[in-house]
């Protein structure tokens, strides 16, 4: 024995693994160039090594991630200590730290990079720009020049950022739950691999959620060829099923519909949430939507008959509440009146108004309208509105078919139902699952839980992203690197293709699914980059490559690679005859989470937190409920009730919500996780269990119960209501367009007059003087809520979540918060946007009662928060008439967890506990911005500066600029007559002010929906 | 005294029983601390304030090392408990100095009987008072920034804030309560020097006494400058709880910006203050046998100070509801509505019950001549007075100017327990003080003596 091992073993006696040093002295031969070690035991490859970088904490301890138990958290706090020994005497990582001898290029600390890249969802893609700081992704943000999505994102892709850092994400490979090096799974894998070669891999199955990237659609077609028994299956909870499915049924084909709304100037919406995150398109449909919403110019209308509240049937300019059963019903019926041109047999009583006028509104806007349904209606629902679109000569004018996004566009439920087959078969030896959770998520009557559990497939490997239900039952769980960490490329709405750019080198060593496929192909140690590149340069050719590369990666998307148009014709023939619904039974409704999805985004604490946009629910999923149905059941917000479908039961808390048909619940997916991390574990309830494959979105027979007891439910909006009990609040300040036309300063009526006072004016702070003020203009005809500004201000102003209990004692930190009101018959109600940042006043009723100065003024006109001031008295919160002040009640942020250290705004303070914080309007934005126009001797321009919230709007809804310019956008909007302070009786002179709403109702339907006009509406 | 006074007095209860002499006052009194065995009841009660006590400090250790979190306070209501408890003790003290500087200028000698633990009284009050804005900070380590002093961190207050402003109200007061009383205590220290019979007794009350011997010239300092105090005290116990009042009038909440808070926070002030002191007056005198010297006639003066300052607040709570409505401001109609129909709306009766109905016994002299009964009265009162706080801070707050940010407030343990443990200390403080001090002026319920009367030479 050496001096040295020695020497070790005295300082280290809890080592006891031998060190053979001849081993050692045999690696270091065969290493050639610069390789480092971090010890001994890591170059001899022990096993306790491995095991000990695998695991964050000894053997046992990662069992207990979803929560700690008394007992788990003694024996991990020991084995922490006993670890922290150990740590003690391993040797500091020897590791190079050599500075730049010459500075990269356009590389300088402090100053952000932007990468164009790529956020997928569903197939789809949206177009992102990642905002990096010296290496580390903090922020995502809209595109706004590629060509097909408006430039803005949704709440998802804004999120996906957390994902990415999230601790709780799966960072090793596991077999049986052990960690296990990439090389031992290639070990195990490489065996059954060969024997399947030998059958044509006729026991391979995979698979994979919704597939648009042509890299990776190429790599299965491989290796399908490659082993042609093989199947590759599809499986996405959140389908298109019956999108493709109808046009299947009158068209012959699955087709993709994509509209051209700027051209419409009726739209119906049969139930499809279009305005919404997560609906194909939507930052395209948002944005031409609201390029029509100006009542200077020619708007649309908006007809939306839905079976839930939704934002699309917000914006309605008619809305009809209808259980979902009915909409085939009211479709037909139009179909059939716009097919006739007559008006005679018309549906059910309380449709007909609406019906007509929606009937004579598309008559007269022939090729300027569009019928758009949504995903959850059935097929034939969706051939009825390609029929409607034929008749009404839309086709080509409003709307467009083209190709599935999806590279396999076959049915979900269909393929999963027959891959469950398989399994129970005894057909399948190796089961690959590329993403996806179907043991929580596939229908729970084909139990795939079961299948996997009890078939005996040999080889089971899940990639993913999360350890979770799925993973639990596979034999190798596969860590995926997440999208902002690995090569690749996707198809947005309309098929334009994006290269999705790794911002950072993968946090825990996880593969793609590229790079698995390529694997799975015989490609074993194939790069992410060459596999994507490798693909485009066959399609794209040698000649001049480098230069296209160079200009998909720079502008986010390749040229040229959008859709063609394709021409298809309905035809009617193959409609099925109409079934009759049942019109007295209670219909059930699954929808995807506002803000979860299918249940993806369940440790997402940024979605988890953010406000469903109808009933500001956070952390929950209670089951919705028209107010007259709650009447009846004698329920009321937050009690028990229990369903009951098929024999499965239950129990779920009520939330009333406004709007909501009669006789119909909606209930989101996506909660319920047994197994998603700390964060979504165990929040709400498990609606999977009650949906079945063969009627996956809706069906009747539901039976609800009342049972005794309550359950907190965790809403941020204090009251919806806009009718006060004692005088209106016209707080969202709104019109028709008729009415508008008459009176153009309706909004400003209530605006009072500048300088009222009984006190002599003093001379105020002359801000016209100065090179800059700041100002933001709020569209609300643009605003959709979609929620998507709130999450972008939270991810670029490090901005922590709280959690479920703190929400409902009312502690929730976002500084920009989206207020929806109702108004009118909660059956049947109005409803309202109205985004809140700060106001920015300039009699700003905070500032003068901080007795530390904490918050102050601005020459610019803003009222900055001085964090470290603050002392936290909270008088400023009190004083606040909009109350956007956020108080850090208790230590709210993380400190502690390295990831999310990465992950933070290097620019934005990170708030301590016992401190006020609020909106800034992006200080630090104007701040680098002032620096590069000083340094250029000029002034900002008017929209290189966006704030946060203004940049991800898909609808551009948010305007932020220099009211001392009077050609900004933001001047000029403040110009109109639709401009109105909120609360500006209180002269409070606040910067962000809003342009009034304005709705464009037809003149003939009186009694349906939203047919009363605004100032006549009867009030609840 | 004059004739006619004496006339007068004697239709109603003495001041002083009849009886006593020099000797036999400053033998009663002084006993009480010098010769009177620590009794069980005393010690359980000493020892049950002192748990609560204790109570109290592990909250704010708690609340120290967590933050303001685990109060119930949330947005929109930031201020709970914590603002409702300094109001309400602040409130609590003004009666204290009012008996002593008030009634000694206006040469009200009843009062002497009950200032001095008055004023115990409101020193207590005020220390429980100023825990709560110090322990309500987020960041209460940093509580010295809201004063000016001389740092390098170019820091000065922000002095159009209310909150400045009651960092001086509040300071000043409890100096100036501190020293009043102080000085008032001398003769009284320097008599229980002289009978001491504990050397280490004597020793300590020697130091304190300050080498008071009794002379002449030392009496006419002495008046000259309890006087002068007095003088200092009068314009605070209308200052101080103005400037608290001014903590709300000055935002622009409906219902805190409201010109009328300051003359109705005073006298809200006094009619909690006045409630406290009979509530402490009744039992003590009955434990002490105590009851020649604080007289039916105390109580009953003390019941009808409540019940002037109990108009006065009803008369406030009046002209709020009257301008919700005459206003024709939405908002304060709303308030007024909200208050009667809201959330909260039990509050608000309870309100007026304890605050405006159920005092109105004290018009009937055989009520008011009643001890069991005014104990009872003061304390609805004291519940009433702490309620209206509790409107005023968390009703006001928790539904504002938009309907979005409406909210709920509920109380934690943790709030319960820091209000509770400040009660408790007050308590603690009172069994401390009526043990180690003279609870009655010695020397001023002398002056009450026939004797005592300086009569021109016939």
């Amino acid at each position: 024995m050496t001096e040295r091992e020695n020497q070790m073993r005295e300082v280290c006696p809890g080592k006891r693994g031998k060190l053979d040093w001849g081993e050692i002295r045999r690696r270091l031969e065969q290493t050639k160039g610069p390789e480092y070690w971090r010890s001994l035991e890591e170059l001899a490859a022990s096993h306790e090594f491995r095991d000990l970088m695998g695991r964050e904490f000894p053997r046992g301890a990662s069992e207990w991630l979803d929560g700690l138990s008394r007992r788990g958290f003694l024996k991990l706090m020991g084995a922490s200590l006993a670890l922290a020994g150990l740590g003690a005497c391993t040797k500091q990582p020897l590791e190079p730290i050599v500075p730049y001898v010459k500075q990269p290029e356009e590389f300088v600390p402090g100053r952000p990079l932007f990468y164009a890249s790529a956020f997928t969802m569903r197939g789809y893609a949206t177009p992102i720009l990642v905002e990096s700081h010296l290496g580390r992704p903090t922020k995502i943000e809209g595109n706004r020049e590629h060509p097909a999505t408006g430039g803005g994102t949704d709440a998802f892709a804004q999120a996906s950022l957390l994902d990415l850092y999230d601790p709780d994400r799966s960072q090793t490979i596991t077999y049986l739950g052990d960690p296990y090096s990439w090389s031992s799974f290639l070990a195990a894998f490489r065996g059954p691999l060969a024997a399947q070669k030998a059958v044509q891999g006729s026991g391979i199955r995979i698979l994979t959620q919704t597939v648009s990237s042509p890299t990776l659609a190429d790599q299965l077609r491989a290796f399908l060829k490659l082993y042609p028994a093989a199947r590759w299956h599809i499986y996405e909870p959140v389908n298109r099923d019956h999108a493709y499915g109808g046009a299947q049924m009158v068209c012959g084909q699955p087709l993709e519909t994509q509209y051209r709304l700027e051209k419409a100037d009726v739209i119906l919406s049969l139930d499809a949430d279009f305005l919404y995150g997560g609906y194909p398109g939507f930052t395209r449909l948002a944005a031409d939507y609201a390029s029509r919403r100006h009542p200077e110019q020619a708007m649309n209308r908006l007809y939306v008959v839905e079976s839930t509240a939704t934002s699309t049937g917000a914006k309605a300019d008619h809305r009809l509440p209808l259980p979902a059963g009915r909409i085939e019903q009211f479709a037909r019926t139009l179909h059939r009146v716009l097919e006739s041109n007559r008006e005679e047999g018309l549906g059910a009583a309380e449709q007909q108004p609406l019906l007509s006028a929606v009937a004579r509104d598309l008559r007269a806007h022939r090729g300027r309208s569009a019928v758009i349904v949504g995903d959850n209606q059935p097929p034939v629902v969706h051939a009825l509105g390609h029929l409607i679109n034929e008749t009404l000569g839309n086709v080509g004018q409003t709307l467009v078919y083209t190709d599935p996004v999806s590279a396999s566009p076959e049915n979900s439920m269909d393929s999963v139902r027959e891959l469950v087959s398989d399994l129970r078969g005894g057909k399948v030896d190796m089961l690959i699952i590329l993403g996806g959770n179907p043991v929580y998520d596939a229908p729970r009557d084909l139990d795939f839980a079961d299948a996997l559990k009890n078939s005996r497939v040999p080889l089971r490997i899940h990639l993913g992203l999360y350890q979770n239900e799925t993973a639990e039952l596979c034999h190798w769980h596969l860590n995926e690197a997440h999208y902002l960490e690995a090569w690749g490329d996707t198809r947005s709405y309309d098929g334009t293709v994006s290269i999705i750019q790794p911002l950072i080198a993968p946090l825990y060593d996880g593969k793609s699914m590229y790079e698995f496929m390529a694997l799975l192909s015989g490609q074993s140690e194939a790069a992410g980059y060459q596999l994507v590149q490798g693909y485009w340069q066959k399609q794209h050719g040698v000649a001049d490559f480098d230069s296209f590369w160079r200009r998909a990666l720079h502008d986010g998307w390749i040229a040229g690679t959008a859709f063609a148009p394709r021409t298809a014709v309905a035809k009617a023939a193959n409609l099925p005859a109409a079934a009759s619904p049942q019109a007295e039974a209670i219909e059930i409704n699954f929808r995807p989470d506002p803000t979860i999805w299918d249940g993806r985004f369940s440790n997402n604490a940024w979605l988890q937190e953010l406000p469903k946009p109808m009933s500001k629910m956070t952390w929950d999923n209670p089951v919705y409920i028209a107010p007259a149905m709650a009447a009846r059941l004698k329920v009321e917000k937050k009690d028990l009730v229990e369903l009951e479908l098929g024999g499965r039961r239950i129990q779920v808390p009520v939330w009333v919500q406004a709007g909501q048909p009669d006789n119909t619940v909606t209930v989101f997916l996506g909660y319920g996780r047994r197994r998603a991390g700390r964060t979504g574990t165990g929040f709400g309830f498990d609606f999977y269990e009650l949906r079945a494959g063969a009627l996956p979105w809706f069906t009747t027979g539901v039976g609800i119960r009342k049972i005794s007891g309550s359950y907190d439910l965790a809403s941020t909006q204090g009251m919806q209501s806009m009718d006060a009990e004692i005088g209106e609040r016209p707080l969202v300040r709104e019109t028709d367009l008729d009415e508008y036309r008459r009176n153009p300063n309706f909004a400003q009526e209530q605006e009072p007059a500048k300088d009222e006072t009984l006190y002599p004016v003093l001379p105020g702070f002359d801000y016209a003087k100065e090179p800059y003020a700041w100002g933001m203009a709020i569209d609300l005809n643009a605003c959709v809520g979609c929620n998507n500004c709130i999450v972008a201000c939270q991810a670029e102003n490090n901005i922590p979540v709280v959690g479920k209990e703190q929400v409902i004692r009312g502690r929730h930190m976002h500084w920009l918060r989206v207020d929806t009101y109702y108004q009118g018959d909660r059956d049947e109600p109005r409803a309202f946007f109205q985004p809140v940042p700060c106001m920015q006043c300039e009699h700003a009723p905070c500032e003068v009662v901080c007795p530390v100065g904490a918050t102050v003024h601005s020459t610019e006109g803003l009222n900055d928060m001085v964090y470290n001031r603050c002392v936290g008295t909270r008088y400023c919160s009190n004083n606040c008439p909009y109350k956007v002040r956020r108080f850090n009640f208790l230590r709210f942020q993380d400190w502690d967890t390295p990831q999310f250290k990465m992950m933070r705004n290097p620019n934005v303070t990170v708030r301590s506990r016992g401190v006020m914080e609020k909106c800034t309007y992006c200080i630090q934005r104007i701040t680098q911005h002032r620096v590069d126009a000083e340094r250029a001797d000029t002034l900002i321009k008017d929209g290189e500066l966006e704030t946060a919230c203004q940049q991800s709007c898909p609808t551009r809804a948010i305007i932020f600029g220099n009211i001392n310019d009077p050609h900004s956008k933001v001047a000029q909007l403040k110009r109109s007559p639709r401009n109105y302070s909120l609360l500006g009786e209180l002269n409070t002179r606040p910067r962000t002010t809003y342009l009034a709403e304005i709705r464009n109702p037809s003149a003939q339907p009186r009694s349906a929906g939203q047919a009363v006009p605004a100032g006549q509406s009867e009030h609840s | 005294m004059d004739r006619e006074t004496q006339v007068t007095e004697r239709r109603r209860a003495p001041v002083i029983q009849p009886g006593y002499t020099f000797a036999t006052i400053t033998d009663k009194i002084s006993s009480i601390v010098l010769a009177r065995p620590v009794t069980n009841s005393w010690l359980v009660g000493f020892g049950f304030a002192g748990l609560i006590t204790m109570m109290l400090l592990y909250a704010i250790g708690y609340l120290f090392v967590r933050g303001v979190g685990i109060w119930g306070v949330n947005i929109p209501v930031a201020w709970g408990f914590a603002i409702v408890n300094f109001v309400w003790w602040i409130g609590i003290g003004h009666a204290g100095t009012l008996i002593s500087a008030i009634l000694l200028l206006l040469r009200q000698q009843w009062r002497n009987s009950i200032n001095r633990f008055a004023e115990a009284m409101t020193l207590f009050a005020v220390a429980c008072a100023g825990l709560f804005p110090l322990l309500h900070l987020g960041r209460p380590w940093l509580f010295y920034w809201l004063f000016p002093y001389p740092n390098s961190m170019t820091y000065w207050p922000q002095f159009r804030s209310p909150l400045v402003w009651d960092v001086f109200a509040v300071s000043t007061y409890f100096t100036i309560s501190l020293v009043f009383w102080f000085i008032g205590l001398i003769p009284d220290l320097a008599t229980l020097r002289d009978r001491a019979e504990n050397r280490w007794a004597a020793m300590i009350y020697g130091i304190l006494a300050m080498g008071w011997r009794g002379s002449a010239r030392h009496w006419k300092r002495y008046e000259k400058a309890y006087l002068l105090l007095a003088g200092l005290a009068t314009p605070l116990v209308l200052s101080v709880h103005t400037v608290v009042s001014f903590d709300f009038a000055i935002a622009i909440l409906p219902g805190w910006h409201t010109t009328i808070f300051p003359p109705y926070f005073v006298a809200g002030a006094i009619y909690s203050g006045f409630a406290m002191v009979l509530m402490l007056a009744i039992p003590i005198r009955k434990w002490y046998a105590l009851e020649d010297f604080i007289t039916i006639r105390h109580l009953e003066n003390s019941a009808k100070v409540m019940l002037a300052t109990g108009l006065i607040v009803a008369y406030g709570y009046a002209t709020e509801a009257f301008m919700g409505w005459y206003s024709g401001n939405d908002l304060d109609a709303f308030l007024l509505w909200n208050r009667l129909h809201g959330p909260y709306h039990l509050t608000y009766y309870a309100l007026l019950f304890a605050n405006v109905g159920f005092p109105q016994v004290l018009w009937f002299r055989k009520w008011r001549t009643r001890p069991g009964l005014l104990f009872l009265v003061s304390a609805v009162i004291l519940t009433g007075m702490w309620i209206e706080r509790f409107v005023i801070v968390v009703i006001s707050l928790h539904r504002d100017f938009l309907n979005s940010s409406w909210g709920m407030y509920y109380p934690t343990k943790w709030d319960w327990m820091t209000f509770i443990g400040t009660l408790g200390f007050f308590c603690f403080a009172f069994f401390l003080f009526v043990r180690i001090l003279p609870m009655i002026s010695i020397f001023e319920m002398r002056t009450l003596l026939p004797e005592a009367e300086v009569k021109e030479a016939e």
